[in-house]
């Protein structure tokens, strides 16, 4: 059986998303059902006992974020899928996945909320539980697809990333994302680029479990490869022990944190359009972002010189970047499908021009008109 | 012996570098890590393919004494993560070590439903009647009317009798045994390591220091006098006959021993079907 359905489709994005999972060499998947990220989970089902990998459809959330570390520990490249309320209940074991640095995949097919909130809508209230989904101090990579292409794309993007800096990825995709149809290209097996996880160089009496060269990403051995490692949740020493120093929280705590901090220029994807002269710029993710892409385009024909930065990587956040090109512009309108999430960490951040919210709760997202006439409205 | 240092013959299965243990004196943990050890041993389990999966608690901290691949997981949650570890790579023999809060209260849904998958792994118990790790809380199997730290008036639930549970999810083998039948332990240990399908034991284990210690129940040397005295081996009788009173009778025993095909068994013929049926659908 085919591993990589090259080939041109009319297809939705749950279903981009697990091929391009299985294009990426996933091959464990542990989810919950759950709208409108089930499509994946059923698309999983089809797929990996086909091509030789593992599908289980686990008694929770929590089940599943668990297994996937587990399978994640055995050398699978291990994925989950869901929504809101299920990204809740794996909150826990994404923090075992971050402090265990455990290579995954966790998708969030963002719905309305908080709590069951509207199931079959789209909406963009994930943003920061994305970011700061689990207790403690840690850095998250989350990526945020604009389109089928990029559910395909982003979902090999977010393995390589997970296996590169051994950590849990994110794919944010709102639900409109999630569920629309549109053209996808898979393309010939040999144009997927693939990364796999740096293996031990040394033998099991001199390996030590997290220990770092410069890159801040320990070698990882597997279950069954004969290393006789101890992995704990707690805050552990290069041996992989428990170290309840002071010392040793910092240690531990701060590489986490600096192993994503010092690539960050190597972890953010934007994507620009007509910033070059622009005075007024949208940042947007996602589904907006295809609005207001548009909106820029009907701006510029109304002789507004408007630009759009698309977050392509959520987080890390491009806080420099954008910092740099805040001096550049007159204004900076935030349009997302909330209350205000997104705007205020571009106000932290862009700190040379004025930064307008155009906050708009799911399910409809904001249209290029409103996108426009609120970036005319701006005073510069 | 070159360095001065004393060769033990269960050092090839320990870390012996994480000694002394974090246990308390009289605590019955340590004759389940060396009943484990020895089971281990006598079933020739290869430790590059082992792997113990532990979660939070005093029993939590079995798996990282032993020198095999293990896993200190999250609350309630060793189960899931062995799960994934099986079935990710079905030749590592799996064990969850753990105790009866993290087993039963906060992942006993984790429990029924591996046991109902008849996922191929091994779950041992270790049974104090309370969390001691936090303190003296009750547990899903404090005894009724017994004084922990949050019932200090007594307790007023009723404890779940785990091998009944364990027996009516689907566990091909379940036993219970206290800390003082240590070659019984070990056998029935060594049992549920050979075993391909979904084995579950409790052993009874005395926790002086916090629950004898609420409880009146004397020093530790009394309380496994006592569990010794009250308890009786009846192999093969129902699992919901298969009583547990700390001051009257605890019955233990081989209480299921049956076939049912594993877990990952059933996913690899899964495989089969699937390739089969794409086969057919693509020519």
């Amino acid at each position: 059986m085919n591993e990589i359905l090259t080939g041109t489709y009319l297809a939705q994005g749950d279903w981009a998303c697990a091929e391009g999972a299985i294009a990426a060499g996933c091959r464990f998947f542990a989810a919950y059902p759950i709208t409108p990220a089930t499509e994946i989970m059923e698309r999983m089902a089809v797929r990996l006992p086909q091509v030789g990998g593992d599908f289980v459809q686990f008694e929770d959330e929590i089940a599943s974020m668990a297994a996937v570390v587990g399978a994640s520990y055995t050398g699978a490249k291990a994925m989950t899928a869901t929504s809101g309320p299920g990204l809740s209940l794996m909150a826990e074991n994404v923090g075992l996945a971050l402090m265990t640095e455990a290579p995954c995949v966790v998708v969030d097919i963002m719905r309305g909320g908080p709590s069951t909130g509207q199931p079959t809508m789209a909406a963009q209230g994930d943003l920061m539980q994305a970011r700061w989904l689990t207790h403690g101090d840690y850095e998250m990579i989350a990526l945020a697809p604009a389109s089928v292409q990029e559910m395909f794309d982003l979902t090999i993007e977010a393995f390589n990333l997970a296996e590169r800096y051994r950590l849990p990825v994110l794919l944010l995709a709102d639900a409109l994302i999630g569920q629309m149809y549109e053209r996808l290209v898979i393309p010939e097996a040999d144009q997927v680029r693939v990364e796999n996880r740096k293996k031990p160089t040394v033998g099991p009496s001199d390996y030590l479990p997290f220990q770092v060269d410069d890159s801040l990403v320990p070698a990882m051995a597997c279950f069954g490869e004969g290393y006789h490692f101890y992995v704990t949740g707690l805050t552990h020493d290069e041996s992989g022990y428990p170290d309840m120093s002071p010392q040793g929280q910092g240690r531990l705590v701060t590489r986490l944190c600096a192993k994503v901090r010092e690539r960050a220029g190597e972890i953010i994807r934007l994507d620009m359009y007509h910033l070059e002269d622009a005075e007024v710029a949208v940042v947007a993710y996602g589904m907006v972002a295809r609005s207001a892409r548009r909106a820029v385009d009907l701006a510029r024909e109304r002789g507004l010189r408007a630009g759009l930065l698309r977050l392509v990587t959520v987080w890390p956040f491009p806080t420099r970047f954008l910092d740099g090109l805040s001096h550049r512009l007159k204004a900076l309108l935030v349009p997302e499908m909330n209350c205000g999430q997104l705007v205020h960490e571009v106000r932290g951040a862009a700190r040379g021009c004025s930064v307008h919210s155009l906050p708009k709760p799911g399910p409809i997202p904001h249209s290029a008109e409103e996108i426009m006439e609120a970036m005319e409205g701006i005073e510069i | 012996m070159s360095g001065g240092q004393v060769k033990f013959p269960l050092d090839d299965l320990l870390r012996r570098d994480r000694f002394p243990h974090l246990w308390c004196q009289g605590c019955g943990l340590g004759i389940i890590l060396s009943a484990f050890c020895r089971a281990v041993q006598e079933a020739d389990i290869d430790l590059d393919h082992l792997v113990v999966v532990s979660g939070i608690g005093c029993a939590g901290r079995l798996s990282g004494y032993l020198n095999c691949d293990s896993f200190h997981a999250t609350h309630g949650r060793a189960i899931p993560l062995a799960s994934g570890a099986k079935i990710a790579n079905p030749d590592l023999k799996v064990v969850v070590i753990s105790g009866d809060g993290d087993l039963f209260a906060i992942g006993g849904n984790h429990f029924v439903h591996a046991a109902r998958r008849n996922l191929e792994m091994l779950v041992i118990c270790s049974n104090n009647f309370n969390y001691g790790m936090t303190g003296g809380q009750l547990g899903p199997t404090t005894p009724f009317q017994a004084l922990t730290k949050t019932t200090p008036f007594g307790n007023w639930e009723e404890p779940l009798n785990l091998v009944q549970l364990a027996s009516a999810a689907g566990a091909t083998y379940v036993a219970r045994w206290t800390v003082t039948y240590t070659q019984r332990l070990t056998n029935s240990i060594k049992k549920g390591l050979q075993r391909e399908g979904f084995a579950f034991i409790e052993v009874v284990s005395p926790c002086p220091a916090i629950y004898g210690e609420m409880n009146e129940q004397g020093s530790a040397w009394q309380m496994w006098e006592e569990l010794e005295a009250v308890s009786r081996i009846r192999d093969g009788i129902p699992p919901a006959e298969a009583s547990l009173d700390i001051h009257e009778r605890i019955i233990c025993g081989d209480f299921i021993d049956r076939e049912r095909a594993g877990y990952t068994l059933r996913l690899r013929q899964n495989r089969d079907v699937a390739r089969q049926k794409a086969l057919a659908s693509y020519g």
